[in-house]
């Protein structure tokens, strides 16, 4: 009698476990839904176009070396192009973008245009930092080849430290003039350094830049030309000057911090 | 089966022993679900990885030091915050953690404040209470705000800081273009000092448009407002060609003729493109109009509108009477009266309507407007609000006529609609309302902007920071604003400096633009000789700049006029001009200021004295500078230049007094050409 019972119980218990096997497909069903739903909200990325023809090097035409603040657009877009072997432009090649978690493309991939080129719009990622852009497409026998490209996120000191160079600085330091801004560099008898010269910027230790910004050439037996800041500029600007000019020296300082590329 | 669970049920409880015993295990395991949740935690797992990268760096010890483990919490009851984000992010104060490159182990980047001050949620959004990831950065059911996105970091600092501030670059933009573009004649905009946002722009009025241009014109322009000019900041409202063919027909049936704008021609618009590309230059037209050039390219400034195709909208007897004074036709506007004369208006406004575009209004051909078509004009005309931003005659600028944005930063995510493909986010809301406005639903008003996508995160970035927190915020944190002041100049002067619109680039007394220079202490700084003479024949004093100061004509009665008011008001307490004179000084002290400028200071690299020698030019060229300014005022910059013009680029050398005499005494000395002049007459 116990028996039976048990193998009733057994029975039931297992005809409950259907049941409860085809409630929990149901539920399983119901969640995949609602979760590829909930996906589907975020931008699906569309299917890669399919490549008309195939280059044999990635070359840049612009956009390499710019600034941007944390997170935001980069001001000009960057362009690559497609050559073959003989380095004529390559029409109809597939482009595809990559960086760091954080870095957006827009778009993340093309097919090369009628002059070999594929313009993407960057907004670089949430850290002050270098970001290593790639952007890669296919040779002949379906290799991948790449070019790398690089761009400076600036976080508050730096975009600080750019205004400052922007209103003091830049017109001595900077050789080239724009339409706001004429250059003053060809008129100095003793030529400044453009802050993106590593070379020589990186050897003046943090201890040295302060001097001279503070105090003027004379500080490191330099030319009177460069004015001392230090009555003029707090020392939390000249700090943030020294910050921006290790951020965008080139080569990168060493205090620049690491460099974020795809992983 | 019965039987069964009693028999479970003996085994169990049979005696008050085993019950005891068993009830005491199922009670102590509940109690560890507490601790076991706790030490599987998340913060707990990421503290551990703190410690162990910390353990293979030089400085471990320093690091090891500081670790505090445990929940960490900062808690700020005047801001209600309650933030543990740095029970994960272990190593933000960590100076020497920048070197980490990702998040949570690297160190905060350098800012003006302290976690301790503010925490952390004040600026970067997220549950501060929360100890999970998800749950701190991700919005809830429970908690809307997400982790603001970086690129909208700036909205934090614009909660406190109502004024733009050098380092946030994004923000001051985003309010600029928010009254420069005209956001806030629709749009209220309640800034948390209870100060209604103003709008900037000055669309102009439509009362009296049929004296200025053709209906053909105002059709083509309300259907395409860049086609005819690609910086307009008027945005399209995507009409109909049947609406726009009513709103024009009602515009230009409801304009009044004003009088003396459309003066009978006096000259014939002449061609002569070489007199009139001069004049146009001479007049400095450039600095606050633009036009593109053959190879694209904007050339000029964005204070007057762009004049690209001007010839293709105005009508000529219209803008001959403007250039001889735009202040008959808009009393309030931003472009000086020029006074040219018969001959000048002829040449300028030739040069100005042969800069036509035949393509514009080529495929316009508009039949008589019928009253029907008048009338649903004129409803359009209202449903649209276009009253909100030109004057026409007839209509009420209408009131709340788009949704007031004070507190927008704040809007609950439950109250907004989102499109197909967007993040449910804030911050993508107003960036895609801002980017197709259209496109949230049928019958919606709001026109389309041609922003960049570098504008539109400007743009949310300046919204975000109108919050629930901007607005009720402790007084003591809130950094005000430099209002801009109303100053006016009184008395006939005053009138003359309307006319002549100086404002428009000039700052006195904290009213005006910044094109130029703030005119504040004028007095204190120049001679009446010298300004007499400027005001004849504006020379520039910088050869490295592209906007000067334009001719006006002025008779020598407004010249006298002007340089007296100038010389008597606009003085600076501080400097009193018989303290240095303009001669007398020793050769000794003068020969001192020469070593001192070529040397020590080394002047020359930014100034010229000598023309043969010195190039430098960014600053004012100083060879008359002996006949243009004071003694006194010369004397005061080489102690302090800041404090006489906030933010110039002339560093300050904290100058010995004796250093700035002698400086003064070469620089005095320095008469120039000019000095011969004065002093032939
Ligand atoms: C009037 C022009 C001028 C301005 C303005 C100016 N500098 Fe210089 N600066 C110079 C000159 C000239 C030198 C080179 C001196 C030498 O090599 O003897 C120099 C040198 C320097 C150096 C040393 C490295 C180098 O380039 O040789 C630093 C660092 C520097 N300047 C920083 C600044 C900063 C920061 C500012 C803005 C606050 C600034 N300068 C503004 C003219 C200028």
């Amino acid at each position: 009698m116990t028996r039976y019972s048990l193998t009733h119980v057994g029975t039931a218990a297992l005809g409950c476990l259907a049941e409860r096997t085809s409630a929990i497909a149901l539920a399983v069903a119901v969640l995949a839904t609602l979760l590829a739903t909930s996906c589907s909200r975020k931008p699906e990325s569309a299917p890669l176009p399919k490549p008309t023809a195939f280059g044999a090097a990635i070359i840049e035409s612009s956009g390499g070396k710019q600034t941007a603040q944390t997170g935001s657009l980069l001001p000009q877009p960057v362009v690559v192009q497609v050559n073959d072997e003989q380095g004529t432009a390559v029409t109809g090649a597939l482009v595809e973008f990559a960086a760091a978690p954080g870095v957006t493309f827009d778009p993340t991939n093309g097919l090369t245009d009628s002059s070999g080129q594929v313009t993407t719009n960057i907004s670089l990622g949430g850290m002050a930092g270098r970001y290593q852009l790639t952007a890669s497409t296919l040779d002949k026998s379906h290799k991948n080849v790449e070019l790398k490209i690089e761009e400076i996120a600036l976080g508050y000191q730096q975009t600080l430290g750019r205004h400052l160079n922007d209103q003091y600085c830049e017109r001595c330091h900077n050789p080239e003039s724009t339409v706001q801004r004429v250059s003053n560099f060809d008129n100095l008898d003793v030529k400044p350094h453009p802050f993106t010269e590593g070379d020589t910027l990186n050897k003046i230790s943090d201890a040295d830049l302060t001097a001279i910004i503070s105090h003027g050439g004379p500080a490191l037996n330099k030319s009177a030309l460069m004015p001392a800041w230090g009555n003029t500029l707090s020392k939390s600007d000249i700090q943030a000057l020294i910050s921006y000019i290790r951020a965008i020296s080139d080569p990168p300082s060493r205090s620049a911090g690491p460099v974020y590329a795809k992983n | 089966m019965n039987d069964k669970l009693t028999s479970l049920w003996q085994r169990l409880f049979g005696d008050s022993v085993r019950a005891f015993g068993v009830v005491s295990l199922i009670f102590l395991a509940s109690l560890a679900i507490a601790p076991a949740k706790n030490f599987f935690s998340e913060w707990r797992h990421y503290q551990h990885g703190y410690l162990k990268m910390v353990r293979n760096r030089s400085d471990a010890n320093t690091l090891q030091r500081h670790f505090q483990g445990g929940i960490q919490q900062v808690w700020l009851p005047e801001l209600g915050v309650v933030d543990r984000c740095t029970s994960c992010h272990v190593g933000l104060k960590e100076a020497s953690l920048t070197d980490v490159p990702t998040q949570p182990f690297r160190t905060h980047p350098a800012i003006p404040h302290k976690i301790e001050q503010f925490g952390c949620t004040v600026c970067h959004r997220g549950q501060g209470a929360a100890t999970t990831l998800t749950e701190a950065h991700n919005s809830t059911l429970a908690w809307e705000q997400p982790i603001l996105p970086a690129k909208y970091i700036e909205s934090a600092c614009g909660q406190c800081h109502r004024g733009s501030l050098p380092g946030t670059p994004q923000l001051n933009q985003g309010r600029n273009l928010l009254s420069r573009d005209g956001c806030v004649h629709c749009h209220t905009v309640k800034l948390p000092d209870g100060t209604i946002m103003k709008a900037t722009d000055d669309p102009p009025s439509l009362s009296h448009i049929a004296d200025k241009t053709s209906r053909e014109w105002v059709y083509a322009w309300l259907k395409d407002p860049q086609a005819y000019a690609s910086t307009s900041t008027m945005p399209n409202f995507k009409l109909s060609d049947d609406d726009a063919r009513d709103m024009s027909a009602f515009l230009i049936a409801n304009s009044t003729p004003l009088a003396g704008d459309t003066a009978t021609l006096t000259a014939k618009a002449s061609s002569d493109p070489a007199a009139g590309a001069s004049l146009y230059g001479e007049s400095f037209c450039a600095s606050c109009h633009a036009v593109q050039n053959a190879a694209g390219n904007m050339v000029g400034g964005d204070v007057g509108p762009e004049l690209t195709r001007v010839g293709s909208k105005v009508k000529p007897e219209w803008l001959q009477a403007w250039l001889r004074n735009p202040r008959t036709y808009d009393p309030g506007t931003a472009m000086p009266h020029y006074r040219l004369n018969d001959g000048q208006v002829a040449t300028l406004s030739g040069f100005l309507l042969a800069k036509a575009d035949s393509d514009l209004l080529a495929n316009v051909h508009l039949e008589a407007a019928t009253p029907e078509q008048i009338t649903h004009g004129k409803r359009l005309v209202s449903d649209y609000g276009c009253a909100s931003c030109h004057e026409i005659a007839g209509i009420k600028k209408p009131e709340n006529f788009a949704p007031e944005l004070s507190r927008i930063g704040s809007k609950p995510v439950t109250q907004l609609v989102f499109l197909p493909g967007m993040q449910h986010t804030l911050p993508d809301y107003i960036a895609t309302k801002i980017k197709q406005p259209r496109s949230f639903g049928q019958g919606l008003k709001m026109p389309q902007y041609t922003f960049t996508p570098a504008q539109i995160d400007s743009l949310t970035t300046a919204l975000l920071a109108l919050n629930d927190r901007s607005n009720t915020l402790p007084a003591s944190l809130a950094v005000g604003a430099t209002p801009e002041s109303d100053y006016q100049p009184a008395g006939k002067a005053g009138k003359l400096m309307t006319d002549l619109a100086c404002f428009s680039c000039h700052r006195i007394n904290g009213h005006g633009g910044d094109m130029a220079p703030d005119l504040t202490w004028e007095g204190s700084s120049v001679q009446r000789e010298w300004l007499v003479q400027f005001f004849k024949n504006p020379g520039t004093l910088r050869p490295s700049l592209i906007r000067r100061m334009p001719r006006f004509n002025l008779t020598d009665g407004e010249v006298n006029e002007l340089t007296d008011y100038i010389m008597t008001v606009y003085q600076n307490p501080v400097i009193d001009r018989e303290s240095m004179p303009l001669s007398g000084y020793s050769q000794g002290q003068v020969e001192l200021g020469k070593q001192l400028f070529y040397g020590k200071y080394s002047c020359q690299g930014c100034h010229i004295v000598d023309t043969k020698t010195d190039k430098g030019y960014i600053g004012p060229t100083l060879t008359h500078v002996g006949s243009r300014l004071s003694g006194a005022w010369v004397y005061q910059w080489m102690k302090n230049p800041q404090a006489l013009r906030p933010g110039t680029a002339e560093p300050n050398r904290a100058m010995s007094d004796e250093d700035a005499r002698a400086l003064t005494a070469f620089l005095i000395s320095q008469k120039g050409a000019a000095a011969k002049e004065v002093a032939k007459k």
